[in-house]
């Protein structure tokens, strides 16, 4: 293999290049883990300087003390709710009342991107709408000292509801949803319901009646599994969360809101509770018989276009689907949601017992310019006036009690809002999905495994309960209670 | 004229320096640092932690189920990915006529070759989505659409964890293999053809021209993609990212370092943790290009 002098393999300038070349692959090989040089970009400054913050002087008109004339910054998520709620609500609403004050409006779609660099250099916004799929982790910014305790906001009087708090012009778990070992410092302005999502003109089509025990819930979903529909569905690529949530409700409504407490509290053996044993094993077998395991390769839009097409009858979710749905809904398509059947006979909540949590991270910056003038923009929000055309503008129901009464928007609305006044205070909810991500993480995993992969409740509860207990024992992790 | 040496050298050097000192070595400082504290990127505020992070790492289930993932992607993607680009860049540039004095690739070479670098031209997102429609479980999907329609579906390719990571392969060495076939082609045009046409002669046939004189005479460049392809198999992050279900599901059955990093940077707000899984990775990629260079500076001494 010698001689030929074109040949670049053979002689030594070839060896150089090659080396040359592995170098560059060492080079790039380098470059490759970027990610790790990035991460620490914003960590600069670390001296704790305070900006000044505007203070104005309290009285009856002006509860929370607002300097009159001092600016605000208001940064909203731009996703399914738009942003128009706060450019033509809110902030005029704002500025009624301190017409010499400016309102600064930002939206983003990311929020994470465009704030933690102002959080990690102290000059935050003053007002934030932390959501959407890259929202800042609400724990870890409470315990960094960035979001006001919101005690003086819930106690003050309401903007339009005469002689009321704030606080007492709120649904149940409102409050409760936003709190941190024991103060509040979110408001969680949305409110969603959630429950078993139907289409009501096909159910009235066929003559179907809604179930309200397990046994009529099977029996019905043989006879669809009959008509050639997939009587349960949801979206196992990135919406087990769903599932989990209707697993839990099952759960609570078995052995009371207790059992979601103590989940919430890391305690001992709170996942292998009969009563999420129960709930496991009946879901697992509507998995097991009435669904298909095709879903488990799906993501959330494309079962819920099945749905519109009416390939899946139930499918769990929360108050917003009508609205992520209405382009592809077709006009016979009329959306309505149920509470899930009771499990047992003796379940100690009644069928009208819901899951609902009130969402969307609203918030004041304690590190901020004008922390005082953010609570009462949040006060703003909460007036009746203001949270019915959040409503009107967004088909989303809020926390504010009483706000939407009368108001018809459409059939998925209406059946939701029913379903909330039929619970009264029969509504829970649970925070461990949000507190720790791993088992979030891990729950999604075990419940895929439960309904398609051929898990058993058994199993289901005790790898919940070795996560649980491992989160537990992890102490770079920072705890909470309720 | 050697006065003038100096001025001109340090002239041309400083600015990449002083840019690569900036942009890559004082973050990289930085991050080592982060790694050592529980920062969580939401306030200046951090303390300082030692080792625990990297101790945390050891009880990470995730770490260590991407780390078995990188080794798979290591073992199997360059090897898979170099055979397919030999034989493709074989048979277009000497696959053809065996006619001496005639060597040419196979009928129509010059298409195939636009062909196989087309993936190439996709950003890998593209392809992600691309193959998130292929591997599709519903009647939509293009495989699962015919297999259904057969009554043999649907294969869940990205939902079952037996299959995930072996899906997740066969897109990156299907986006792969057009550019190691023309890395591969351009060193075969540069093996002289009286070389083939002597074995020709001598009576090879196609087998033959490969594995006695095509291979040899190609064994630097193919060491060159083999280096290339391991240092691919220690990224992934993006593919799994885009197509992978459940967040390098299903149940971390495809996760990866960087995704790892990803998530418990910009999800969790664990800045330490997650700078500590890339200094982890940086260990790994430097030792992997270090460790092959050591490997075929010694085969380079044998041949």
């Amino acid at each position: 293999m010698s001689g030929t002098p074109d040949n670049p393999s053979t002689d030594a300038p070839s060896a150089v290049t090659r080396r040359t070349l592995l170098g560059r692959a060492t080079v790039a090989g380098l470059l490759a883990v970027p990610s790790a040089g990035l991460l620490s970009a914003c960590l600069g400054s670390s001296d704790d300087d305070k900006q000044d913050q505007a203070e104005g002087t309290k009285s009856a008109e002006n509860p929370l003390g607002v300097k009159e004339d001092a600016p605000l910054e208001v940064v909203i998520f731009n996703g399914g709710l738009g942003t128009k709620y706060a450019t033509d609500v809110h902030i005029p609403s704002y500025k009624a009342k301190f017409p010499k004050a400016e309102v600064k409006f930002s939206q983003t779609e990311e929020i994470a991107t465009q704030l933690q660099p102002r959080f990690s250099s102290n000059t935050p916004p003053d007002m934030v709408n932390n959501a959407g799929s890259k929202l800042m982790d609400m724990g870890a910014l409470v315990q960094a000292g960035q979001a006001s305790d919101l005690t003086d906001l819930f106690e003050a009087p309401s903007l339009d509801i005469a002689g009321k708090k704030v606080k007492e012009t709120l649904l149940p778990g409102a409050i409760e949803q936003g709190t941190f070992n024991g103060k509040p410092y979110v408001l969680n302005y949305a409110y969603t319901v959630y429950g078993l999502w139907y289409d009501a003109a096909l159910f009235k089509n066929k003559g179907w009646a809604v179930p309200k025990t397990w046994a009529e819930f099977t029996a019905l979903c043989d006879t669809i599994k009959a008509a050639g529909i997939t009587p349960y569905g949801y979206a196992g690529a990135n919406a087990a969360y769903y599932q989990y949530l209707v697993l839990l409700t099952s759960a609570a409504k078995i052995g009371g809101t207790d059992v979601l407490k103590n989940i919430d509290n890391l305690e001992d053996g709170a996942w292998t509770n009969d009563a999420v044993k129960k709930a496991a094993e009946a879901w697992a077998g509507i998995g097991a018989k009435y669904s298909d395991k095709a879903f488990l390769g799906q993501k959330h839009t494309e079962v819920q276009l099945q749905q519109n097409q009416g390939k899946v009858a139930f499918y769990p979710s929360g108050s917003w689907l009508e609205n992520e749905q209405a382009k592809d809904t077709p006009a016979t398509f009329k959306y309505a949601v149920k509470q899930l059947p009771s499990v047992g006979g003796s379940d100690k909540l009644p069928f009208t017992a819901i899951f609902a949590a009130p969402g969307e991270e609203y918030w004041a910056a304690a590190k901020g310019k004008n922390p005082r003038g953010a609570q009462e923009y949040l006060r703003h929000m909460l007036s009746k006036e203001g949270a019915k055309k959040f409503t009107e503008l967004t088909k989303v129901m809020t926390v504010v009690k009483g706000a939407t009464d009368g108001l018809t928007i459409s059939p998925g609305f209406t059946s939701g809002a029913a379903l909330a006044t039929a619970a009264g205070e029969n509504a829970f909810s649970y925070r461990w999905a949000d507190w720790y991500k791993k088992l979030d993480d891990e729950c999604r995993s075990a419940t895929n495994e439960l309904m398609f992969s051929g898990g058993t409740a058994e199993k289901f509860c005790e790898r919940m309960q070795k996560a649980a207990d491992a989160v537990k024992k992890d102490s770079s992790i920072q705890k909470f209670k309720r | 004229m050697r006065r003038g040496r100096y001025p001109f050298i340090i002239g041309f050097l400083a600015a990449p320096v002083i840019l690569y000192v900036t942009f890559v070595v004082l973050p990289y400082v930085e991050a080592f640092y982060v790694a050592m504290t529980d920062w969580r990127g939401l306030s200046p505020d951090y303390n300082f932690v030692g080792l625990d992070n990297f101790a945390a790492l050891l009880d990470n289930e995730r770490f260590w189920k991407a780390l078995r993932h990188h080794g798979v992607l290591l073992l199997v993607m360059p090897l898979v990915t170099i055979f397919i680009a030999l034989v493709f860049s074989f048979l277009l540039n000497v696959g053809g006529s065996t006619k001496p004095g005639q060597m040419a690739g196979i009928r129509g070479s010059g298409f195939y070759r636009v062909v196989f670098f087309f993936p190439q031209m996709l950003a890998i997102v593209v392809i992600g989505v691309i193959f998130g429609r292929v591997f599709a479980p519903i009647d939509s999907g293009l495989i699962n659409g015919a297999l259904n329609g057969l009554g043999l579906g649907p294969v869940l390719f990205m939902a079952d964890p037996d299959l995930a990571l072996w899906s997740i392969i066969a897109v990156l060495v299907w986006q792969g293999v057009g550019f190691y076939v023309v890395l591969f082609s351009a060193g075969m045009a540069s093996i002289p053809r009286d070389i083939y046409e002597a074995a020709l002669i001598d009576g090879a046939n196609k087998f033959t021209l490969f594995f006695k004189v095509t291979l040899p005479l190609l064994w630097d460049t193919i060491q060159v993609a083999w280096v290339y392809l391991g240092i691919a198999a220690f990224d992934a992050f993006a593919i799994v990212q885009v197509l992978a279900v459940a967040d390098g599901g299903p149940d971390g059955a495809t996760t990866v370092i960087g995704l790892e990093i990803y998530q418990q940077a910009f999800r969790d707000s664990y800045f330490g943790k997650a700078s500590a899984l890339g200094v982890v990775l940086f260990f790994l990629t430097l030792t992997f290009a270090a460790l092959t260079l050591r490997v075929t500076r010694r085969e380079a001494v044998e041949l």
